[in-house]
Parts: C-alpha cells; structure tokens; sequence
C-alpha cells in the first residue's frame, strides 16, 4: 500500500471489542493482570499504552522502521539516543543541528564525560572524517538543517558510520517520512521532534525514534522505560490523527514554500533565499535525490536591511505568527539573530552564515496568495 | 479552483478557503499567547461579586455564564463554520439530528407546514412526520428535483422547504437557486442539508438557501472521532434558534469543539482529496463490466451532471453504485471481499467506509418499501476516505474480480 493508505490504517485497526473505526483513547496508568509473574502485553503504562503502542506502529510504518518509541518531546528521544553512550565515548555532530540538542550536547552530556565535536556536514564530509577518533560512537546529522537549509548527504554519511562502526542517528522533523526515510538511506536512528510536522497543528508536545534493528530498539527501550520521558497518550491520540494527513500537509505546505521561495527571490527587496528547492541552493542536487518529490515548507531569506528593519518585518506580519516552532498549519516567522539562535555570540553567529537580516518562515497550509501579500506589506513597512 | 475566496467575516476581508480553514473565527492573540484555542472545560463561569452579576444581567455584557449557554470554543468553531458557509453565523450541536430538530422546533408551531423533496435523509423526514406531527405539524413529501410539485404544494401555512443535496445514496443535486427562488416568492424559509456537499463543494448561503445543516460528524471534522451538527444562516434568524438551544440543551463538548476546530484546518485538502477519489472510483467503475449503475454526479451519465457541474466545485467522496446481476448476497461478498475501506455505517471521514444499504439501514423494511425508496439489493454505497487513489481502485477491482 501506498504511504497516505498505510497514514490512516497501519497501526489503527478496529477496536475488537466494539467495531469502533477509530481505535479508543486509553488513559489508564496500570493495567489489570491475569496472573501474577506473567507478563501481558501491557502492566504499567510507563512501560507500554495501547495508544502510544498504535502511534508508534505507524510511524514505524511510514519510516520504514521496524520499531519506534515516543517521547515526550523531541529533545527527550535525542537525550535517549545520548544516555546509550557512555563516559569517555564521543559524538560527531553536524554544526547545523538543532539548538536544543547542542545545549544538551556541550551543557549536560560533557559533564557525564561524553565528548563531542561540532563540525560541517553539508557538502563535502571532510570535516566528518578528520573529527572521527577511535571513541567516536555516534554520528547526528539534521537534514535540512536550521536555519539556513543546509542539506547532508545521509548515504555518504551512512558509508562513513559503517565503515567506522558508529550509529548514524538522523533528526528527520524538518523532511518528514513524506519526503526523507533516512533509514531507507541506510541510518541507524531515526529522530522527530512530533510536535512539528506529525502532531502538525502546534497542539501538542511529542517526540520519536524509529529504527529497523530489534536489538537497538531494546537498548533505547531499556533507557525510555528506565527513564520515563514517555509520550501521553493524548498526545499520542492526536499525533495519529495527525499522521493520517502528513503526507497532504507537507505536500501541499512545501508546494506553497517554493512558490514563496521563487517570488522572494525575485523581490528587490531580498538579498538571498535560502530553500534547497532552489536550483542555486548549494545542497539542491542532493536534496532532489534524498527528498521524495518536494523540498519541504522551511526556507529562510536575507533583507536587504539591518537587524532592526529584520525586527520590524517579523514584527508586522498579519498572517504568519512571530513565534518559534514550525512544522504546524498556522505559518509562522522569526528573525534567528533575536530568537531561535539568540543564544550564539554574535561574531559565532555570522560566522555560521546567521545574518541579522535573516528571516525564517515556516510555511502553514495558508492559500500561497495571502502569505505572499503578507510578506510583501511587511517587506515594504519595514524596509522604507 | 483550490483559491475561490471565501468571506471570512471575522475580520471582513476575503481570502483564500484554506487560509479560512486555519484562521477563520479565531482571535489573533488568544489567552495566555497561545497559538491554538485553549479547551475550556469548566461547566460553569465565575463572577468576582454581586455587583458584577447584576452588571452582567442589565448590561447583557458579552461574556460566558454557564456551559449550556455558551463556552469559548464553541463560539471560535461556530464563527469558523459560519465563515466557510461564507454565512454570518452558526449554532453548533451535538449531532446534526440534534442540528435540525433544534431549527425545526424553533421555527415551527401548530399548524404550521413543511415540505420536503422525498431523497432528504430518511431520519430528518421521520422526525419531521412522526414526531413534529405530535406537535400540530404537518409534513409533505414531494419527489426530489420535482419543482413544480413543491410549488403546488405550498400554501399559506408553508414555513419551510427542505432538501438535502446531494441527496444520500442517490446523489442527486438540488438547482440551489431554483429552490431558494421559490422560498422567496412565496415568502417561504428554505433549509438545504449540505451535510454531502461540503461548504467546500456547494455554497447555499450564496445562492440565497436560508439555512444550511451540516453533519459535522461527517467531512467537516473529518477523522470518524466526534459527533457534532451544525445550522448555518443570518444572525437575525438564527437568534432564537441559539436561545432554544440554551433552553433544550442540546448542546455539543468542549474536547468536541477543539477536535471540529482542528479538523477544519486540513478541510480544503481533505475536500480535495476526498473529491479525487470519489470521481477516479466513479469512472472505474463506469466502465467496468460488473457494474450495471453508479450514482455520482460527476459522471456525464449521472442525470443531475449538469446542475452539479454549474453548482458545485467538486462532487465529493461518496459513491453509490449497483452490481451487475447480482441478488443481495453476491452483493455481500463484493463488500466483504474489500480490504482497505471498513464496513460501518457514516461517511466523509480519513478511513473510507462501505455499505449495502439493503443490509445496513433497511434490513428490516418490507421489500415494497425498499422499492420505493430506490433502495434495491444489489447497492452498494462506498464513501471514499483520503487513501491513495491506485489503492482504493486496486482494492475495489479485487474485490469485483476475485
């Protein structure tokens, strides 16, 4: 069956005891056991809920994976995937990843003696190789990365991770399993942030890991159930409502972003978009092989104007929302330099290509008409 | 057509359907900065003293009082139906049955008479001729697309005329125009239940229809997970309408009012889909040889083709159609031979679903009967979900082939 076909019915077969078409919302912290010292499916709901268990079977599906577990967020599966490390082993990480994930990389992963280094992994993977030492156990890559849509070739980092005997772990929330299956690509772990694209209506806060090995599956199990950051399960719930139009979302939203993407970069008022479906985007040949068809609904554009006249223009949207987050049916925007990448030292932050003048735009399910008039009048407002 | 403007009334400017979808009705800035409504659970509303109840009483300042007479989100969904029936407001329900006993016993008093046209659903014309009749209120039928016959059968007691299009299973289409024109020469309020068309594919209110009932059970929330109802229609004439709700309690769940508000988001694609599949599944089965009819307005074969094609965007996801030479349980193996759509009654949601009608809603009427509601033994009624197109026509030719 085809993806949008397994969205809605994988993992979502009628419950047995009613016929009901949607299977039922279970809340229950413990379940009931027939005997004691034998295991049923489910005893604790720490441990397994029919209703994580069902979002999990889909999203498996969809990722072609065998195995999944969701988190509570996104950050919460990433810090899964880190506590299987242990004191003196070390991370390889791409210099685009998200900045939660760098946080918890340098602030808390260090102090449990996991080394890590930062490195470019777009374009050529030199700086991959030269970083690898004979500790290295773990290879993250975010493909796009933010903000700037810098695209990683997830095959040729899939080769390095095999012939070094690392995991090749892949934050796949920007592509979804809509256009990018990296474990397809030969990844070792796949990661979402659900709260973006899956969940995809801003309402709930979720995260996830797919694999396809049952033995890497049972170590990260070991950790999620030993730890608890599990998902709930009304987040659960609305996260397989929301998976069954993912593929409509995300096709429909990227179809909008490009059009957005062309009509800014002819805008006088634009220096430069960053969107790799754009055939000068330095990754847009090897987004057009790992990206299934589309290019996805993030992209990110240079004004012509300082970090002020950037504040303005995310300030004077009637439309996209100024907020951070992405990935929803609401558009919303941002100026990095003042808060997704606010973090960074200013002289740190140009020199990863983040502008003052940069703005990032995730693109809603908006009609492309009403966001573009959008843009304009805040491009014209604040640029006078 | 992805782009026609709808009127979205909340701030007077028209835009894009699906920028209706994700905006409409709601407040920019909401409680707490939130970027989506907060569900409001709490049966009833605080008021700091006396003095502020009584300021509340003799100002009729806007604010809520007590969950039967109104909750946060049950305003926010209701303005969002009421801009994508591009109509000034709308009274949300528990159920569409809930919808339109709701209107009918606001309206109508003892003596008063309405006719339908004959294809309207079953269930809304039992209501109207067994239960309203307890109330002194007379009920006609006329058959559906029979103008003529609708007009004779008004008379000075006449309050309302009443269709459903497209009518449910056989899908035929109501000229919109035509039935709002003659409510208006005869100083007759008209109701159209759009509940198949979709706000998406047909426009009543445009077309000068006074009411328009929605199942929203069905494609506006779009998932098979909540029961709900709604009446579109003036502010004027919907007022009273409010105040019985408030009085009869028929009133939907605040979990119910987010889960409408955020299927409604993803309303134009779904439509789109939903569309697609219906008229691809259409002309499958047009042309194969087990097939000896399909009901689908937009085959050219289809007798309404012409008004629907004039009146509507698209033709939905239902599909009607009889199997060739089959009794009624050669009928039975073709639906229990489908693999992807489940056997339920209901439609219009993600999951599509199928049906014999015979077996599912008319089991129990006498076969005379059957007849004259055009319910033969060997229909089949398959409402197509948002599934890959190739998907459900493989399903369906393993299904007629195997």
């Amino acid at each position: 069956m085809k993806f949008r076909t397994r969205a809605i019915h994988v993992g979502n077969e009628c419950d047995p005891a009613t016929g009901a078409v949607v299977p039922p919302l279970h809340l229950a912290s413990t379940f009931v056991q027939a005997k004691a010292g034998v295991p049923q499916a489910y005893d604790y709901a720490r441990s397994g809920n029919p209703t994580r268990s069902n979002f999990e079977t889909t999203l498996a599906n969809l990722e072609g994976g065998t195995h999944s577990l969701a988190f509570a967020t996104g950050m919460a599966a990433t810090t899964c995937v880190t506590m299987m490390l242990s004191s003196g082993d070390h991370i390889v990480a791409g210099r685009d990843i998200y900045g939660g994930t760098y946080r918890l990389l340098h602030n808390v992963m260090n102090r449990l003696g996991i080394g890590v280094t930062l490195v470019r992994t777009d374009g050529d993977l030199s700086e991959v190789l030269a970083a690898i030492t004979p500790r290295t156990k773990l290879l993250w890559i975010e493909t796009p990365g933010n903000p700037l849509m810098s695209i990683t070739d997830i095959q040729a980092c899939a080769a390095i991770a095999r012939q070094h005997k690392l995991l090749l772990a892949v934050d796949n929330t920007f592509a979804t399993p809509v256009l990018t299956r990296p474990l397809e690509l030969g990844a070792d772990i796949v990661m979402h942030s659900a709260t973006k694209y899956i969940g995809g209506h801003s309402d709930l806060l979720g995260g996830a890991l797919v694999v396809q090995d049952k033995a890497l599956y049972d170590k990260l199990y070991f950790v999620q159930n030993a730890t608890g950051p599990v998902m709930g399960p009304l987040e659960a719930y609305l996260c397989s409502r929301g998976l069954k139009t993912l593929e409509l979302r995300v096709r429909e939203q990227s179809r909008v972003a490009g059009q957005l993407a062309h009509w800014l970069s002819d805008n006088p008022r634009v220096a430069r978009v960053n969107y790799p479906g754009r055939a000068g985007h330095p990754g847009h040949l090897t987004a057009a092989r790992q990206m299934d068809g589309a290019f996805g609904a993030m992209l990110s554009f240079e004004i012509k104007g300082d970090y002020e006249a950037a504040k303005r223009l995310v300030e004077s949207t009637k439309l996209f929302a100024l907020a951070v987050s992405l990935g929803a049916v609401e558009s919303l925007i941002e100026q990095p330099a003042s808060m997704s990448h606010a973090s960074y030292k200013r002289e740190d932050r140009l020199a990863v290509g983040i502008s003052d003048g940069l703005i990032r735009v995730s693109v809603g399910l908006e009609a492309f008409e009403d966001l573009r008039d959008d843009l304009d009048q805040a491009l014209v407002s604040s640029l006078k | 057509m992805g782009n026609m403007n709808t009127n979205d009334t909340a701030n007077g400017t028209a835009r894009g359907i699906s920028t209706t979808c994700v905006h409409a009705g709601e407040e920019r800035q909401k409680e707490a900065s939130s970027i989506t409504d907060p569900i409001f659970c709490a049966s009833t509303y605080t008021f700091a003293d006396t003095a502020s109840v009584i300021e509340f009483i003799e100002k009729k300042l806007p604010r809520e009082e007590y969950g039967r007479y109104g909750n946060p989100g049950e305003k926010v969904v209701e303005r969002k139906l009421a801009a994508l029936d591009g109509a000034e407001a709308a009274v949300l329900y528990s159920s569409g049955m809930a919808a339109v006993a709701g209107l009918l016993l606001a309206k109508l008093n003892s003596g008063d008479e309405v006719i339908f046209f004959d294809e309207c659903y079953h269930r809304t014309r039992e209501f109207c001729s067994k239960h309203m009749a307890r109330f002194g209120v007379v009920t006609h039928q006329v058959p559906a697309g029979d103008y003529d016959a609708m007009e004779a059968a008004i008379n000075k007691n006449t309050r309302l005329l009443v269709s459903e299009s497209p009518t449910n299973p056989h899908l035929s289409v109501v000229d919109l125009e035509r039935f709002a024109g003659l409510g208006r020469k005869h100083n007759v309020e008209t109701l159209i239940d759009a509940t198949l068309g979709t706000p998406y594919n047909v426009q009543p209110i445009a077309a000068g229809v006074d009411y328009v009932l929605h199942s929203a059970t069905k494609y506006l929330g779009g998932h098979n997970d909540l029961l709900a109802g709604v009446i579109v229609g003036s502010e004027e004439k919907l007022e009273p309408v409010r105040k019985l709700r408030g009085i009869t309690g028929a009133v939907n769940s605040p979990h119910n009012f987010y889960l409408l508000e955020r299927g409604l988001k993803t309303f134009e694609l779904r439509m789109q889909r939903h569309n697609a599949n219906g008229q691809a599944v259409a002309e499958f089965l047009h042309e194969h040889p087990r097939i000896e009819k399909v009901y689908y307005p937009g085959l050219p074969s289809h007798p309404y083709y012409e008004v629907a094609r004039r009146t509507m965007r698209g033709f939905g996801g239902l599909v009607t159609f009889l199997i060739k030479d089959a009794d009624w349980r050669a009928t039975a193996d073709v639906v229990d031979r489908m693999r992807i759509p489940r056997i339920a009654p209901s439609l219009g949601g993600v999951e599509s679903l199928i049906e014999q009608p015979l077996v599912m809603s008319y089991y129990e009427m006498p076969v005379e009967d059957r007849k004259r509601f055009g319910i033969p033994d060997n229909m089949i009624r398959l409402s197509c979900g948002i599934e890959n197109t190739e998907d459900l026509v493989a399903d369906l030719k393993q299904a007629l082939e195997g």
